[in-house]
This record gives structure tokens, C-alpha cells and sequence, in this order.
């Protein structure tokens, strides 16, 4: 699939700012005043709503987005877009109440932090329901999100100890999704000859592509070009985004300047890793083209 | 409406004939035209006659080789459009309900002034039959030609849709596959119509049928063999020429 940069960009900076309204819906950070509230609450925020924003920048017709809301019953993308509205409005009101009259309410914050990990799961969802990307269509996917929002959030939400813990996490299963992604295409059992239906014909090969140029299908769906390094990026992505922060937060005593250089870090692998998610996904209509 | 019906009156689609299929690509010129005038927005080329064509289309042919251990090749030409799949996950993705199947004829369609162009749903089809158009933002796919089978305003034989009624070589029919004795129902049964890519669930409705044996390519129907036998050792002129070079 076509790694878009701003959609790596944005979809990884919304994960961490619903991440993060997940740990202070339950009072975390565990600070009081004004300012430092605000400071949190704004972060959240703004980094959830960024990623929605800019998730219209992409639409042909982004004036008519109202209408994503309307097919809650079957589309994820609907889901997704309701649940994200609902957890910005319950999360500012519980974040203004907390930060200008220092009531916190804890149900309303439990309410918001339910309501963003419902968030990053539909966001999940709508990867991993693609039968047509083998590498997406599988339970790790699901995972991966959650474990993703959930340390991104720790780090933001400057919980060390849990921020560790679950970076210690997110490597295991990042590992563990890149494997069980590597078989997903074959295991599927797609292949040019079941696309095609000629597998009694022999071996089949595309002997001429439909058209000289290229379509919006290629340029959307196959992505060859950039997965020769994917090796590398996996061993960059990992490093950076949950190994070495990880390492540091837990083998050294975790000030300002440790969790600093940890959130930058894990930012800078997060997108590494995104980039690979698209980039390593291949579409099944890749094999009308004899191209994955 | 991005449900399905659970049952449609109706099961109208395409029977595609790989044996017959020459591969000229009328359809694929007969489909733009009819379709950049009629449903929807128009189907948009962009740099068309630049370095950098692009454009979009409802129907494409691919060609494919099929070989055979020591058999020699055969060329498939492979006409692929929407197949209006009963079990379309290109309509259950879709955030806005522009994406629907129809009740009565279960044809898949596109709402375009409700189409917000986020191509989730040409991510979503296995076979590549949905097209964004870079100039309206929204997706094109086959509609069935519904603007033609139903228009009472076109003389009757018609009313089928544009890339059936060009194909010069009758590799296309259009009918009912809800209907048993439909011509498409008794073609497809008769020749073994398949699906596509089954193993994805998406039950396509159209039919694809698989290109009758052929004797040089089908070891067990041999029967050019013997003929190509006595080839080797020929009489007559070729024969002598054959002796006469050998030596040489
Ligand atoms: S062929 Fe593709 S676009 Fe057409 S109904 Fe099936 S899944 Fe949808
Ligand atoms: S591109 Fe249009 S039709 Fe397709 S899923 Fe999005 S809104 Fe629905």
C-alpha cells in the first residue's frame, strides 16, 4: 500500500494523543493547577484532533465529511469517526472541570479513557478487516494499535515506570506482528492463479498490464520501490521507538531530560514503523498486475 | 444504505468468456464513452496525451500467459470490471453510505453526491474495480450500465450494457443469475463459469468461463502429435531439402 507521508505522520500523532487522554482520564499525570492540566489536556487534545483534521485533507470531497458519521452499523471508518468526536467533547469537558475548578470526575474521566481505547481500537479495525491485505488481516494488527496508543500515551502522560514496561511490550509484539505479518500473504493462499481462476491453464504470468501508464490502483495499492530496505527499517523503527527508550527509561533514574529524549525517540520509530505498515502491506489486486 | 440485502429479487452480472475474449479492448473504449456521458461525473484523463497518462476506467483488460510444463503457452485475454459481489465488502466499508447494493437488481453503485473520496472501498475490493477520479474526488466503478437497461428511450436490443453490446467477438453476455434459465445462468452451468479469487467470500456475481482445452496445449488431447511426428522425417522436397542440408 502507498505510504503516504502525511498519513504516517498524522495517524501515528492522533494514536499518541488518544493514548494520552487514556492515561489522564485516569487522573494521570497526577498533577494539580491550572497550567500543568492545560498543558496535558491541550497535548491530548491537539494531537488526537490534528489526526482528524488532517485524515480530511485526504477526502475528494471533504466538505461532505458530516456524511462519515451516518454508517455507524457496518463501517468501521464511521465508527471511528463517531467515537473520535465523542471521546474530544466528553474529554474536554472532564479536562476543563479539572483544570479550571479543580473537580476532577473520576467516572467522566473513566468515561473518556473507555472511549479513546474504543477510538484506537476501530481505528485498528478498519486495517485489520481488509481480507484484500493479508498482512493487515490478521489479530496482531488489533494489538499492535492498543500497545502503540497505550506506550505512546504512558511516555506523554510522563508514566515511566508503566512507559517501560509497556515499550518492553510493544517491542515483543511489534516482532511478533512482523512475523506473523510475513506469512499472512501465503497463508491466505492468494496467488495469481487463484486471482485469475487459470490454475488448470499452468503456470500463469501477466503477458501485458491493461494499460501503458499507470492508475490510481497501482499507484494506491502497489508499493515495490520502497520495501527493499524494510530489513533495516524494522531494526531502526524497533530501536528507536521501544528498545532504546525503554532501556533508558528503565537502567537510568527517568528525569525530565531522559523522558524528553525518550518521547522523541520513540516519536521518530513510531513513524519508521507506520511507514513500514503501509509500505510492507501488499493488495491482493497486486497479482492482476503480477506485482505485490 | 451500506447493509446489504439479505436477498435480492434479482441477480443481474456478466458472464465473461476468457475462450472467446481476443483481447482488442472495445469494451474497455465503449465503457468510458458511455459512462463519461451519462451516470455520475465523467471519467476524468489526466496529462492524456503527456509523458504521464492517467485516467480512469470502469473496465480493463489484462492478458495473461499460462504454461504448463512442457507444454507450450497459452494467452488469456482478461476483461475485469465490477463483478457486483453478493457479500461486497466495498459497500460494508463504506463510511457515508454512498456505497450501496441494490434490492431489486443487486447492482453495487456509487452515490456521488454523498461520496466524500476516502477509497476505503477500492481498498476494500479484491479485484480492482474501483477507480477515484483525480478531477471529481469521488469513486467510479461499473454500474451495470443501469442508465441503459432500463432506458425505455434506447431501442430494445440496446438495453444491455455498453461493453456487451460492442464486444465483437460475443465474449460478454448480460442477464439474471437469479434466474435458472437465464441465458447467463445455462452458459455459465454449461461451461463451467467461475469466480474470482473465491477463497476473499465475496461471492461475485458475474462469471468468468475458463478457455476451452486446446490440443497443443493439453497433453491428453494430442492430436496435432502424430502429424508433427512424421514432420521429422518428411519426404518430398522438404524431405530432400532436409537431407540435402543436413549434409551440407
Ligand atoms: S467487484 Fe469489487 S467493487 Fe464490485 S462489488 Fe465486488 S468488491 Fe465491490
Ligand atoms: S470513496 Fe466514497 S463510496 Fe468509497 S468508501 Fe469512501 S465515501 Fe464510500
Amino acid at each position: 500500500m502507498h505510504p503516504a507521508p502525511s498519513v504516517i505522520i498524522f495517524t501515528s500523532l492522533s494514536g499518541l494523543g488518544f493514548g494520552l487522554i487514556f492515561w489522564m482520564g485516569f487522573g494521570l499525570p497526577a498533577v494539580n493547577g491550572m497550567i500543568v492540566v492545560a498543558v496535558f489536556a491541550t497535548l491530548g487534545l491537539g494531537l488526537a484532533t490534528i489526526g482528524l483534521l488532517a485524515s480530511t485533507f485526504h477526502l475528494g470531497n471533504p466538505q461532505r465529511a458530516w456524511r462519515a458519521f451516518s454508517q455507524w452499523k457496518t463501517s468501521w471508518l464511521s465508527r471511528e469517526g463517531i467515537l473520535a468526536v465523542l471521546t474530544l467533547i466528553t474529554f474536554f469537558i472532564y479536562a476543563c472541570l479539572w483544570a479550571f475548578l479543580d473537580i476532577r470526575i473520576a467516572a467522566l474521566g473513566w468515561l473518556s479513557s473507555a472511549l479513546a481505547a474504543g477510538t484506537i481500537f476501530t481505528t485498528s479495525m478498519i486495517y485489520a478487516q481488509m481480507k484484500t491485505v493479508p498482512r493487515w488481516n490478521v489479530s496482531s494488527t488489533l494489538l499492535l494499535f492498543l500497545i502503540y496508543s497505550a506506550a505512546g500515551g504512558a511516555l506523554l502522560a510522563a508514566q515511566m515506570q508503566a512507559a517501560g514496561a509497556l515499550l518492553a511490550i510493544l517491542a515483543v509484539v511489534q516482532v511478533l506482528a512482523w512475523k506473523q505479518g510475513d506469512y499472512a500473504f501465503a497463508k491466505a493462499g492468494h496467488t495469481i492463479e487463484t486471482a485469475t481462476g487459470l490454475s488448470a491453464l499452468g503456470k500463469v504470468r501477466l503477458l501485458e498490464k491493461p494499460h501503458s501508464g499507470t492508475n490510481y490502483l497501482m499507484k494506491e495499492m502497489i508499493h515495490i520501490v520502497g520495501r527493499k530496505h524494510s530489513a533495516k527499517l524494522r531494526v531502526i523503527s524497533i530501536a528507536l521507538m521501544a528498545i532504546i527508550p525503554a532501556t533508558l527509561i528503565l537502567a537510568l533514574d527517568a528525569g525530565h531530560i531522559i523522558a524528553a529524549l525518550a518521547i522523541v525517540l520513540h516519536v521518530a520509530g513510531l513513524f519508521a514503523a507506520r511507514w513500514l505498515f503501509f509500505a510492507e502491506a501488499e493488495h491482493v489486486v497486486g497479482l492482476y498486475y503480477d506485482q505485490r | 444504505m451500506t447493509q446489504l440485502p439479505t436477498f435480492t429479487k434479482k441477480k443481474l452480472g456478466l458472464v465473461i468468456d476468457l475462450d472467446t475474449c481476443v483481447g482488442c479492448h472495445a469494451c474497455v473504449i465503449s465503457c468510458k464513452e458511455w459512462n463519461t456521458t451519462s451516470y455520475g461525473a465523467p471519467l476524468s484523463d489526466v496529462d492524456a496525451y503527456g509523458a504521464d497518462p492517467d485516467g480512469s476506467f470502469l473496465n480493463r483488460v489484462h492478458t495473461f500467459e499460462a504454461k504448463q510444463e512442457g507444454c507450450s503457452a497459452q494467452t488469456v485475454h482478461f476483461p475485469k470490471s465490477c463483478l457486483h459481489c453478493e457479500d461486497a465488502p466495498c459497500v460494508t466499508v463504506c463510511p457515508t453510505g454512498a456505497s450501496y447494493k441494490r434490492e431489486e437488481d443487486g447492482i453495487v453503485l456509487v452515490n456521488e453526491d454523498h461520496c466524500i473520496g476516502c477509497g476505503l472501498c477500492a481498498w476494500a475490493c479484491p479485484y480492482g474495480a474501483r477507480e477515484m477520479d483525480k478531477v471529481e474526488g469521488v469513486m467510479k466503478k461499473c454500474t451495470l450500465c443501469v442508465d441503459r437497461i432500463y432506458n425505455e428511450n434506447i431501442p430494445e436490443e440496446d438495453r444491455v450494457p455498453s461493453c456487451v453490446k460492442t464486444c465483437p467477438a460475443g465474449a460478454r453476455h448480460f442477464g439474471d443469475f437469479a434466474d435458472p434459465t437465464s441465458n447467463v445462468s445455462i452458459l455459465s452451468a454449461a461451461r463451467g463459469g467461475m469466480d474470482l479469487m473465491p477463497a476473499i467470500g465475496t461471492k461475485p456475481v458475474n462469471k468468468y468461463l475458463p478457455p476451452r482445452p486446446k490440443a497443443d496445449i493439453t497433453p491428453e488431447l494430442d492430436v496435432l502429435g502424430p502429424l508433427m511426428a512424421q514432420d521429422e522425417t518428411a519426404g518430398g522436397f522438404i524431405g530432400w531439402l532436409d537431407r540435402t542440408l543436413e549434409r551440407l
